[in-house]
C-alpha cells in the first residue's frame, strides 16, 4: 500500500481526472439532449394525437335509454308504466381480476348462477367502458352495502334505471304481453344505435306489436369520467325523446269483469266494440304475471308456467283453435237464404239425424230422437238443430259455406293489431286437397255445416263473427289501440259490408235474439232479470284431438277429453254496440257455462255505459 | 495555462472556492449549490401539490422529509473529507450487515423484502449503500496508484457488486443498478483503462440474453416487453406508459396549466406523485416547464462537476463527481421511463417525486458535496 503511494503521480492523476470529468459532462449533455428531443417529440410533434387521445380518456359518450312509452286504457287508467328500478353494473376495462371481483360480489348480494351466467353473456357484446348489468333491482339493503364497499370495488356502480311494470298483474298479461333482455336473435336485427343504453325488447302482446313506438329514441350523455370509469361531471346532454303512449280501446272494468266471470275456467273471452272493431276487453286464462319476464324470471318458475297442463303463457285469444260449433249456424243461415237454399218457408222433419243420399251414414243431431216435425231456420237457429243445417249445408255445398264463413271471418287472420295471430281453419275442397293431399268427401260438407270437421275458429274470429252479425255485415278488423301518442287512430268506416237482403239479416237476427229470449232458447236461462235485449248463439264443440300430455293423471285426461263450450253474443239487439267471443275449453255446455258470462259481462258493459256514455260513445263514427 | 487554472476561471465568482473564504464557507455550505437545491424543493412541492390531488398533507410531509433532509445535509457538510476518508468502510460495513439481516428479517412489501423496521422507522439498508458504495470504492481507489491496475480493479468490483447482489435478491433492480452505477462511476473518474470498458461491454452483450433468460424475474421482463410495445397489453402492463406519454404529448409547449392537467386529475396516471410525477409537469407546465426543470437539474449537475473538479484530494473528486453523475443517472433514468425510451424501473425523480427516504439520501449526498467544496486547502 504504501508503495502505491510512493509512485502516485498528482498531476498525471488530476489530468486524467479532468478528462474523464468533461467525457462525463459531455455524455451528461448529450443525454439531456436526448430527454429533451423525446419531450419534444411527444409534446409538440405528436402533441395533437396526444391531446385528442387524452380527450377521449376523458370524455365519454353514454347513452342515455329513452323512457318506454307508457299503455293507458279508454279511460286513461295505467296499464304499464315504469318504475325506478336500481341495477347493479360493472365496467370491465377497470375491473383486473373479473372472477375475484365476482366472487366479491357473491359474498355481498347473494349473487344466483343464472345472474352470473346472463351476465358473462352480455359482456360478449358490450361496447368499451359500458357498464355491463349484472343484477336488476337491487333491493335498498343491497344497495347500503354495495355503498359501504363502493372503495374495494372500482368499476362497480349502481345505477337508478327504470323498469317496465305490470300494475294490473294477470289480468292483462296475453293483451300487453310483457318486455324481457334483448336475445341474440332479436340483436341482430335491431338497429344497435337506437337501442344502445335499452336492454329490453317488447316479447310479445302490444309491446311486441308496437315496440317501434313505445320505444323513443336515444339520447346522449357526454360525460367526463376518471380512471376507474366514475363520472366526475356531466358536460352536455342530449336528451332522449320518450317512446309514445298507447291508448287502448280496452276498458280496464269490463277486462277484469270477463276475467271474473271466466272463473276458474280455461278459456278465453274477447269484447268488441260492434261500431268500431276496437277490442273492449281480451282475456285468455289462466294467465301469469307479466312482471316476472321484465328483468328475466328464474329457470324453475319459467319451468313450472311452460310445464303446467293448464298452459298459462298459452294466449287462447289469438293462438287457440277450437271448432266453433253451432256459433257457425246464424252465418251459414244467413248463407243458406241468401242462396236460396232455403227459404224462411223452409220446414224439415228431425229424427235426430241426418243421411246423405244412398249412405248409411248417420250424422246425429245432438238431441237425442230429433227436433221433430216443421223445424224452420228460425227453429234451428234458436234451438240449434243440426239436421237443418246437415241438410242446409249440403244443398248449398261448401264453397257457399266456405265463401260466407270467410265473409264472416273464419279461416284467416283477423288483421288485429297483435303479434302472433293465427288463422284458424275454414276448410274448402282446395284447402283440404293442399293441407291433407285427399279429396272432398260430401261428408265433410255435412262436418262443416255445423262448425265440427275440420273448421276451426279462435276465440277472437268468433268475436268478429259476433259483431258482423250485429253491424249487419260490416267488416271491420279488431283493433287494440285507438291513439298513439297524440295520433288518435280514430274510427275508420269498414272495410267492406257482407251483402244480404234486409229481411234475411232480420230473419236470422231475430233468430239469435230468440236464442237468448225466445222460450225455447238455448240460452234461455241467461234471460232471467235482464233489462236490456240480447242476441246469441250457443255452441258445442266435441273435442277431437287436443294435445294430449302423458303426464296428466286419469282425472285430467278425462276432463280434457270434455266438450269445449261456445257462445257469441251482442247487445244492445236494437242498437248494437258490443259483441261477445267466449270459449270456455272442456266446458260441455256453451248454454250452460258460455252463455252466463256472456250475460254477466254484457251486464257491466250497460251500467258502464249508463254511468260513462260519453266516454264509450266517444269512438262512434258521426 | 494550467488546468487548475483553468477549473479557476470556471468558477464565476459567486463562492470564492480558492482565497479568501467567506462567510458561508466558514459554516461548510455551497451557497450556489443550497440555492439550486432549495429551488427544486420548492418547484417539487409546487407540482406534488397538483400531483397528489391538491392533498395538503403530502405537501406538509414533503416539506417535512426535505426539511429534515437539509439538515442532514448540513450536519454531513460539516464532516471533513478526510473524516470520511478514513471511516468510509464503517457506513459500507454497517450496509451490507444490514442488507443481510433484511433478507431475513425485513418487512415484505409489494413482493420485495426491502425494509427494515427500527420500531421508530422504518428504513431501507440499500439507501446507505446509494452513499456508502461509492464513499466505500472512493476511499479504497484514492489510496491507490491511478489509474487502477488490474488487481484493484477486481477488488473494487467485489466491493461493488457484494451488496449490489444483496440488493437484487430483496429484489430491487433499479437501486441495485443505482449503486453499481455509482461505484462505475469511481472506476471511471478513477481513470479506468479503456479496455476494461471495452471488454466490460462486450461481456456485457454477451450475457444480456444468459441475463434475459436466468436472471431477470418474469415482471422485470414485462418491463421490457411493455417498453417496446406498449400498446400490446393497453389496460395492463402498457397502461403507464400509454397514459405518461399521454399526458406529456397533451401538455404541448404550454402545458394546460397547474392543476388543470385531467390526465393527473382524473387519476388515468399511475403512480402520478410519486414515480411519475414528472408527467404531471409536462401536462401541466408542458415543453416549457420540462425545459425549465431539466436545466435546472443540469445546473446542479454542472454545480457538482465543478465541485469534483476543485476539490483538494482526489478522494473528494472521485467521490464528489460519482455523487453528480448518479444524480444525473436518476433524472435521466426517471425522465426515460416516463416517456417511454427505458423500462419502467421504480428511480424516483430527485427532490420531486413524493418518498422521504430518497430525499434525505440525496440531500446527504449534496451534504459530502458540500463537504469537499468547503475543505480548507490541504497544506
Amino acid at each position: 500500500m504504501i508503495q502505491d503511494r510512493t509512485f502516485k503521480d498528482p498531476n498525471r492523476e488530476y489530468r486524467l481526472f479532468f478528462y474523464r470529468v468533461s467525457v462525463a459532462a459531455f455524455a451528461v449533455l448529450v443525454l439531456a439532449g436526448g430527454l429533451l428531443w423525446r419531450y419534444y417529440h411527444l409534446q409538440v410533434v405528436r402533441h395533437q394525437d396526444f391531446a385528442t387521445q387524452s380527450e377521449n380518456n376523458r370524455v365519454h359518450v353514454r347513452p342515455v335509454a329513452p323512457n318506454r312509452g307508457l299503455i293507458y286504457d279508454r279511460n286513461g287508467v295505467l296499464l304499464a308504466d315504469n318504475r325506478a328500478g336500481y341495477t347493479l353494473s360493472l365496467v370491465v376495462e377497470r375491473i383486473d381480476d373479473m372472477d375475484g371481483m365476482l366472487a366479491e360480489l357473491e359474498q355481498l348480494i347473494d349473487l344466483q348462477a343464472e345472474e352470473v351466467e346472463r351476465f358473462e353473456r352480455l359482456l360478449k357484446r358490450r361496447k368499451p367502458y359500458e357498464a355491463v348489468p349484472l343484477r336488476f333491482n337491487l333491493t335498498e339493503k343491497e344497495q347500503g352495502i354495495i355503498a359501504v364497499n363502493e372503495y374495494r370495488l372500482p368499476g362497480v356502480e349502481i345505477t337508478a334505471q327504470l323498469i317496465r311494470h305490470y300494475p294490473h298483474g294477470k289480468l292483462l298479461a296475453h293483451v300487453l304481453g310483457y318486455v324481457g333482455r334483448i336475445n341474440d336473435r332479436e340483436l341482430a336485427a335491431i338497429d344497435p344505435v337506437r337501442y344502445s343504453g335499452t336492454y329490453v325488447i317488447g316479447k310479445t302482446g302490444l309491446e311486441k306489436e308496437y315496440e317501434d313506438d313505445l320505444l323513443g329514441d336515444v339520447g346522449y350523455e357526454y360525460v367526463e369520467t376518471n380512471a376507474r370509469g366514475r363520472v366526475m361531471r356531466k358536460l352536455e346532454r342530449i336528451d332522449p325523446a320518450a317512446g309514445k303512449d298507447l291508448h287502448l280501446y280496452l276498458d280496464i272494468r269490463l277486462q277484469r269483469a270477463a276475467y271474473e266471470a271466466l272463473g276458474e275456467e280455461r278459456g278465453a273471452v274477447v269484447v268488441m266494440d260492434t261500431r268500431t272493431g276496437g277490442v273492449l276487453a281480451m282475456v285468455s286464462k289462466p294467465s301469469f304475471d307479466a312482471n316476472l319476464f321484465v328483468t328475466g324470471i328464474g329457470v324453475k318458475a319459467y319451468r313450472d308456467l311452460l310445464e303446467s297442463p293448464d298452459r298459462p303463457l298459452f294466449d287462447r285469444v289469438l293462438q287457440g283453435q277450437y271448432p266453433p260449433g253451432s256459433t257457425v249456424k246464424p252465418v251459414f243461415g244467413l248463407a243458406a237464404l241468401e242462396t236460396g237454399a232455403v227459404t224462411p218457408q223452409t220446414t224439415i222433419y228431425d229424427p235426430g239425424f241426418f243421411r246423405l243420399e244412398n249412405r248409411k251414414h248417420r250424422y246425429r243431431d245432438w238431441k237425442k230422437g230429433g227436433h221433430g216435425t216443421r223445424v224452420d231456420l228460425h227453429e234451428a237457429i234458436v234451438e240449434s238443430c243440426d239436421t237443418y243445417f246437415y241438410s242446409a249445408g249440403v244443398k248449398m255445398g261448401i264453397e257457399q259455406l266456405f265463401r260466407y264463413g270467410s265473409r264472416f271471418g273464419f279461416g284467416h287472420k283477423t288483421g288485429i293489431d297483435m303479434p302472433s295471430e293465427r288463422p284458424g281453419i275454414m276448410p274448402s275442397p282446395d284447402w283440404k286437397r293442399g293441407a291433407r293431399g285427399v279429396a272432398w268427401y260430401p261428408g265433410d260438407t255435412v262436418n262443416s255445416s255445423i262448425g265440427q270437421g275440420f273448421m276451426l275458429a279462435t276465440p277472437l274470429q268468433l268475436s268478429v263473427a259476433a259483431s258482423r252479425l250485429a253491424s249487419r255485415g260490416e267488416i271491420r278488423s279488431p283493433r287494440m289501440v285507438r291513439a298513439v301518442g297524440e295520433d288518435a287512430i280514430g274510427s275508420r268506416p269498414p272495410a267492406g259490408i257482407i251483402e244480404a237482403a234486409p229481411s234475411h239479416w232480420d230473419y236470422v237476427l231475430g233468430a239469435m235474439r230468440d236464442v237468448v229470449h225466445g222460450e225455447r232458447g238455448t240460452a234461455r236461462r241467461i234471460a232471467e232479470g235482464i233489462t236490456y235485449e240480447m242476441a246469441g248463439k250457443t255452441g258445442t264443440a266435441q273435442v277431437v284431438n287436443i294435445a294430449q300430455d302423458a303426464e296428466y293423471d286419469a282425472e285430467e285426461l278425462e276432463k280434457h277429453q270434455r266438450d269445449h263450450a261456445l257462445f257469441i253474443a251482442y247487445a244492445p239487439v236494437e242498437e248494437p254496440q258490443v259483441a261477445i267471443g267466449i270459449l270456455v275449453e272442456n266446458g260441455e255446455h256453451g248454454s250452460t257455462t258460455a252463455a252466463p258470462i256472456a250475460r254477466q259481462v254484457f251486464d257491466v258493459y250497460m251500467g258502464l255505459s249508463d254511468d260513462r256514455g260519453e266516454v264509450l260513445a266517444a269512438d262512434v263514427p258521426e | 495555462m494550467s488546468q487548475s487554472d483553468f477549473v479557476r476561471r470556471l468558477d464565476m465568482g459567486g463562492s470564492a472556492l480558492y482565497g479568501e473564504r467567506t462567510r458561508w464557507q466558514r459554516i461548510h455550505v455551497d451557497l450556489t449549490l443550497l440555492l439550486l437545491l432549495l429551488a427544486l424543493c420548492a418547484a417539487g412541492l409546487f407540482v406534488l401539490y397538483s400531483a397528489s390531488g391538491q392533498s395538503e398533507y403530502y405537501v406538509r410531509r414533503q416539506a417535512m422529509w426535505m426539511g429534515g433532509g437539509l439538515v442532514a445535509m448540513l450536519f454531513v457538510a460539516q464532516l471533513t473529507p478526510r473524516f470520511l476518508e478514513r471511516w468510509a468502510v464503517l457506513p459500507y460495513a454497517v450496509g451490507v450487515l444490514l442488507l443481510v439481516a433484511v433478507l431475513w428479517l425485513g418487512i415484505e412489501a409489494k413482493g420485495a423484502q426491502r425494509w427494515l423496521d427500527l420500531g421508530v422507522i422504518r428504513f431501507q439498508p440499500s439507501e446507505i449503500l446509494k452513499l456508502a458504495g461509492p464513499l466505500m470504492l472512493a476511499s479504497y481507489l484514492s489510496k491507490r496508484r491511478l489509474p487502477p491496475v488490474f488487481r484493484h480493479v477486481f477488488w473494487s468490483l467485489v466491493l461493488l457488486l457484494l451488496p449490489a447482489v444483496l440488493i437484487v435478491k430483496q429484489p430491487d433492480l433499479g437501486t441495485a443498478l443505482l449503486i453499481l452505477a455509482a461505484g462505475l462511476f469511481v472506476l471511471f473518474l478513477a481513470g479506468l483503462p479503456k479496455r476494461y470498458m471495452i471488454g466490460a461491454l462486450g461481456a456485457a452483450m454477451v450475457l444480456a440474453p444468459l441475463a434475459w433468460f436466468y436472471l431477470l424475474h418474469d415482471y422485470q421482463k414485462q418491463r421490457i416487453i411493455t417498453l417496446l410495445d406498449p400498446q400490446a397489453d393497453k389496460l395492463g402492463a402498457g397502461w403507464n406508459i400509454i397514459q405518461s406519454t399521454t399526458a406529456i404529448g397533451s401538455g404541448g409547449v404550454g402545458g394546460k396549466g397547474w392543476i388543470q392537467g385531467t390526465q393527473s386529475q382524473l387519476d388515468f396516471l399511475p403512480e402520478s406523485h410519486t414515480d411519475f410525477i414528472i408527467a404531471v409537469l409536462a401536462e401541466e407546465f408542458g415543453l416549457v416547464g420540462i425545459t425549465l426543470l431539466l436545466s435546472l437539474y443540469l445546473l446542479i449537475v454542472a454545480r457538482g462537476l465543478l465541485i469534483s473538479l476543485h476539490a483538494q484530494s482526489m478522494f473528494g473528486r472521485l467521490l464528489a463527481g460519482s455523487i453528480t453523475l448518479t444524480f444525473f443517472v436518476y433524472v435521466f433514468v426517471n425522465m426515460g421511463m416516463v416517456s417511454g425510451v427505458l423500462p419502467v424501473v421504480g428511480v424516483p425523480l430527485p427532490l420531486v417525486s413524493y418518498g422521504g427516504t430518497s430525499i434525505v439520501t440525496l440531500l446527504s449526498g449534496f451534504g459530502i458535496l458540500m463537504a469537499i467544496s468547503t475543505e480548507r486547502k490541504r497544506t
